[in-house]
């Protein structure tokens, strides 16, 4: 074992770096489905298509600002616009024409509807995109590179993944858990995760609620996107892939747990990187082995709480 | 858009259905009053980045045709199929396409795996089958098909001329790594060329093997960690948006510096990538229609195609698009030569199918030759990544020229077996400049 | 209505079989209709109880690479059936064991994950499974009887009729029986049913067994039509399928998961026959449609028409 991390060590050090990232966009993404599925109790399997939107949104409003002479610097705050301005639109346009109607109904109607609008989001980015692959690399270029040492070699990591990746990520973290705990909408959100019925009974107005979380939720999948544009080429299906390693993570974590979360986030990322250098063809499988092993353990999810049985 | 039909047509052609018995290959052949062809392509998922320009290259060159009077006098419809779906998905349409819309040609497909599984198909259901893009040597190696040709080379050649013009350029590299997507063409064009690699230059050692879910966003690891390895060459038969990614995210952190690239499929890939493409790697268009092909057979027809496609779609044809053309002026040479040897009487399906055996059809670069066994033979370009005044986008230069029976494994011979027996001297004498 | 379902049932036969006759393409659509519809029915049981399983195409890839992998070897439909069905429940059994402990989001979750783990090793083990390529699947003798094409596609599309009728009674008469009552008792209260001493572990565990059967034969009969298997098969949108073909034929009764298929796959077909590139949309539009407007599905729908009293 000693010897073994003699020989793989440094290895080790670099697939830390590269999970790092890799955890930080996973986390943006899962979150909002988390805390989505938290207040409103609905798995929206179109938050993969808003993921796709807000990717393919930041480019194009990147291509189109940069075609204006917009200095390369504005490139990060633009990607950032792009996806709040998706969020925007589209959280609640679902939110209020489609997800209020069916609140009432099973659990497996709404998330069908989810799937429905899934499909034909899906075609919607093909008919406006396109099909061939557009990026949009500004933010990623305009920051530069870092060369990280490796023994007596040193590998060029660039700042945008070292750096803006996983600290976007930080800051949702933190800034979530903030607005969570301290301001009182936020407080309002985890009460009604907590116990909706209980909620609604003291008055909490759920139909705002709904929707502000839904927006929120979008605008987060929908920065998920625009933060993975600059280095991701979009193609058609990317919403797809994501979305599916977003469920693991929201049942990995615990229904509507931020921290929850982040850990899951951050072990998948880390699993991921690691079986990329000791065993790729491990990769895939990952975060499903991660999946069923927290919930062998733990049956409510890492930071799930039990729910009280009714009688 | 003249092709798609309407919704109520469509029914309407399915109650059709149900009301007459369809249109059996048995019956004497009559002239019908347009030749209809089914054509699968990818217009959904991450492979419609060849599809759709396919589609558009198709339905351009069958409006020129029309224009034209037609093939054999009459007009050519296309019905156009989606892949993106998956196979079990296609093999209905396939039978939808031959027992309720009657076609009497099919042109399919992209992926190996809707061609392994529709080529047996279509001789069930005899029907003439052009394979107008997938690579994999499997189809004409493991069985023999009475109904299907395929209408431009394939995997074997396709890695083999980037193999030997590696050998010829870069004799001295010792250290190799791949990285592909993880489905059967990935797999199958590293075991080509593992196999073709080891004959040639024995000894030559595989750091890493890597191959990334397929329509991967992200190389990052892999990258990082080829950067460490450090690798003399690293060889990526992948495509699309993933080939983008990843050389956009390699060059960013100069893992083209440190290792030659060579990427067999990178044509389709370079007007996206423009200038973040580097120079220097070597690069391949599965055939040899580049755009900059210095000296093609008839340059007026080749700049004919290139120059109509830009005009309508304002952009350059990519590999596809002449696969998909070699497949139309294929159709066009054997319906011909079929009608001709009937004297001018409408030819049976099986009749039409004898025809394609044998059959050689210019393309405006040079000939292709479909082979006794249904393959055809289709010479390689391969070159260096470069730019130059003509084109936003990289192209080759010190382009090599491989004939296509020189990189495509005889006819009876699995390609794998034949891989095997090459020889050192190959290198040498394999392929020419242009 | 319960008391008109078998009549319905021989009319649907009869219209299908109909139109298998008058065109041959349809016979193929219709025979995966018959397939998917008999696996739709485990969905239908577990939907009994509450749960979701987002990942039972884990089970039709398991029947359908099962018949795949014994062809060559055991060359005959009428022993590939049961070795499939046999094959999924004792899968079923063991995945079961494990998932029947989780409920709700996490029973949906962790049923996709264990498919998306089949989908991947199937995808991997390219030097067994031939990756996405798939496998094919001649055409196999029916109990010794070696047959031509027509008359082997004949003889499937006999069999699925005749399976769906016979496993589609026997499920209507556990539905019945005191084990089936049970199983909604999972979906109301769960601590009830356990007051009773009615164990509901055991019962839902018995419920995803036969699921997993039935996604098995259903598996069986899609690799015996179209034959040609691929890991897309397993894919989670395969897994969304099925939980839309419940839907859009009504969880009422068991001839829903058969108007569901029969409707899905003619839309599918449909759709994309006449917008190759937009049948997703098409796909999407027409489930949201049948789950705003009419609630119970077609069932529901015909329901309606013939007595207006639903059940």
């Amino acid at each position: 074992m000693a010897e073994w991390f003699q020989d793989n060590g440094l290895l080790l050090g670099l697939a830390l770096l590269d999970g790092l990232s890799s955890a930080g966009l996973i986390f943006l993404v899962a979150v909002g489905l988390n805390l989505v599925f938290g207040v409103l109790r609905i798995v929206n399997v179109a938050h993969g298509s808003l993921y796709a939107i807000g990717a393919y949104a930041a480019a194009s409003i990147g291509i189109f600002l940069a075609g204006l002479g917009l200095p390369d610097w504005a490139s990060i705050p633009t990607l950032i616009l792009s996806a709040a301005l998706v969020g925007a639109i589209l959280g609640p346009l679902i939110e209020r024409f489609l997800l209020r109607r069916i609140y009432a109904q099973e659990e497996v109607v709404q998330l069908l509807v989810t799937f429905a609008l899934f499909m034909i989001l899906e075609d919607v980015q093909k008919l406006v995109w396109g099909v061939q692959p557009i990026h949009h690399e500004t933010a990623m270029k305009w920051l530069g590179t870092i060369d990280v040492p490796f023994g007596a070699d040193f590998i060029p990591f660039t700042n945008y993944q070292l750096f803006v990746l996983p600290g976007f990520a930080i800051i949702t973290l933190v800034g979530l858990a903030w607005f969570l705990r301290r301001t009182l909408t936020g407080r309002v959100i985890v009460a009604v995760t907590t116990d909706r019925e209980a909620a609604t009974a003291m008055g909490i107005d759920a139909a705002k609620i709904f929707l502000l979380t839904f927006t929120f939720g979008a605008m987060l999948a929908a920065l998920g996107g625009a933060l993975s544009s600059p280095t991701a080429a979009l193609v058609p299906g990317i919403g797809a892939q994501t979305i599916v390693l977003s469920f693991a993570v929201v049942a990995t974590a615990g229904l509507g747990q931020i921290e929850g979360a982040a850990l899951t986030s951050l072990m998948m990322g880390l699993g991921r990187s690691v079986a990329v250098y000791f065993e790729p063809e491990l990769e895939v499988v990952v975060p499903y082995i991660i999946m069923v092993l927290v919930l062998l353990v733990r049956p409510q999810g890492l930071f799930g709480v039990t729910e009280t049985r009714r009688v | 858009m003249t092709t798609t039909l309407s919704r109520r047509e469509v029914i309407a052609a399915g109650f059709g259905a149900v009301m007459l018995p369809s249109t059996l290959s048995a019956q004497p052949a009559q002239k019908p009053a347009e030749l209809k062809i089914g054509v699968t392509t990818f217009l959904s998922g991450p492979a419609s980045v060849f599809g759709v320009p396919s589609r558009k290259a198709c339905e351009m060159l069958i409006d020129q045709l029309n224009a034209a009077g037609g093939i054999a006098g009459i007009p050519v419809r296309p019905i156009f199929v989606d892949e993106g779906p998956g196979t079990d998905h296609l093999v209905g349409e396939i039978r939808r396409l031959v027992q309720s819309e009657g076609v009497h040609v099919l042109f399919q497909s992209i992926s190996s795996g809707s061609c392994l599984a529709c080529t047996p198909l279509s001789r069930e259901l005899q029907k003439v089958n052009l394979l107008w893009d997938c690579g994999t040597q499997r189809i004409f190696e493991e069985n023999r098909w009475e109904y299907a040709f395929r209408t431009q080379g394939y995997g074997t050649s396709e890695v083999l001329a980037p193999l030997l013009y590696l050998l010829k350029k870069k004799p001295d590299f010792r250290t190799v790594a791949v990285l592909n997507q993880d489905y059967a063409w990935g797999r199958d064009s590293w075991e080509l060329w593992k196999t073709a690699m080891d004959a040639l230059k024995p000894g030559v050692r595989v750091v890493a093997e890597m191959f990334p879910r397929f329509g991967s966003t992200d190389f990052s690891t892999e990258i990082t960690r080829l950067l460490a390895l450090r690798p003399d060459v690293i060889l990526s038969t992948s495509w699309g948006g993933e080939l983008v990614t990843f050389i956009r995210q390699a060059t960013e952190r100069r893992l083209h510096e440190r290792s030659m690239f060579v990427l067999p499929v990178a044509e389709a890939s370079m007007q996206i990538l423009g200038r973040s493409m580097p120079e220097g790697h070597i690069i391949g268009t599965r055939g040899d229609h580049w755009n900059n092909h210095p000296a093609p057979k008839d340059p007026a027809a080749f700049n004919a195609f290139i120059n109509a496609y830009r005009q309508r779609f304002n952009e350059y044809p990519i590999y596809p698009c002449h696969h998909m053309a070699q497949a139309v002026w294929a159709l066009k040479a054997g319906l011909e030569k079929a009608v001709a040897a009937k004297g001018g009487a409408w030819p049976s399906d099986l009749e039409l199918a004898n025809a394609f055996r044998g059959l050689t059809f210019p393309t405006p670069t040079s000939t292709i030759t479909l082979r006794e066994d249904g393959q055809g033979l289709e010479d390689q370009i391969v070159g260096l990544s470069s730019f130059n005044d003509r084109f936003p986008f990289a192209v080759p230069k010190e382009m090599m020229l491989f004939p296509g029976e020189q990189v495509s494994a005889p006819v009876g011979q699995k390609s794998t077996d034949w891989l095997k027996t090459l020889q050192p001297s190959m290198i040498q004498s394999a392929g020419r400049s242009i | 209505m319960r008391k008109i379902e078998p009549l319905l049932a021989i009319l649907l036969a009869g219209a299908m079989i109909a139109a298998a006759i008058a065109a041959p393409w349809l016979r193929f659509v219709l025979t995966i209709a018959l397939a998917k519809g008999i696996a739709v029915m485990g969905i239908l049981l577990l939907l009994r109880a509450g749960q979701v399983s987002f990942g039972h195409a884990l089970y039709i890839a398991f029947g359908a690479y099962t018949v795949a992998f014994l062809a060559p070897r055991f060359g005959d439909a009428m022993i590939l059936l049961p070795l499939a069905a046999v094959g999924a429940g004792a899968l079923g059994l063991v995945i079961g064991l494990f998932v029947t402990r989780y409920r709700q989001i996490f029973f949906g979750m962790l049923n996709l994950a264990m498919s998306m783990v089949f989908y991947s090793l199937l995808e991997k083990l390219y030097a067994i499974t031939k990756g996405s390529d798939g496998i094919r699947v001649e055409i196999m003798p029916v109990a010794g009887q070696a047959l031509d094409r027509i008359t082997y596609e004949w003889t499937i599309f006999g069999i699925a009729l005749g399976l769906a009728f016979v496993l589609g009674l026997l499920l209507r008469l556990y539905l019945a029986s005191p084990m089936g009552e049970a199983l909604a008792g999972i979906k109301t209260r769960e601590t009830r049913l356990e007051f009773m001493g009615v164990p509901a572990r055991g019962v839902l565990l018995s419920a995803y067994v036969m699921s997993a059967v039935l996604g098995g034969i259903g598996g069986a009969l899609i690799a015996m039509t179209s034959r040609h298997v691929t890991p897309l098969l397993a894919y989670w949108t395969s897994s969304g399928e099925l939980v839309f073909i419940a839907i859009l034929g009504g969880a009422g009764g068991v001839l829903g998961p058969f108007l569901g298929a029969a409707g899905y796959e003619l839309v599918r077909v449909y759709a994309a026959a006449s917008f190759a590139d937009a049948w997703q949309m098409i796909l999407g539009a027409v489930l949201l449609l049948v789950i705003l407007f009419a609630p119970g599905g077609l069932w529901g729908m015909a329901a309606r028409a013939i007595g207006g009293r639903g059940r």
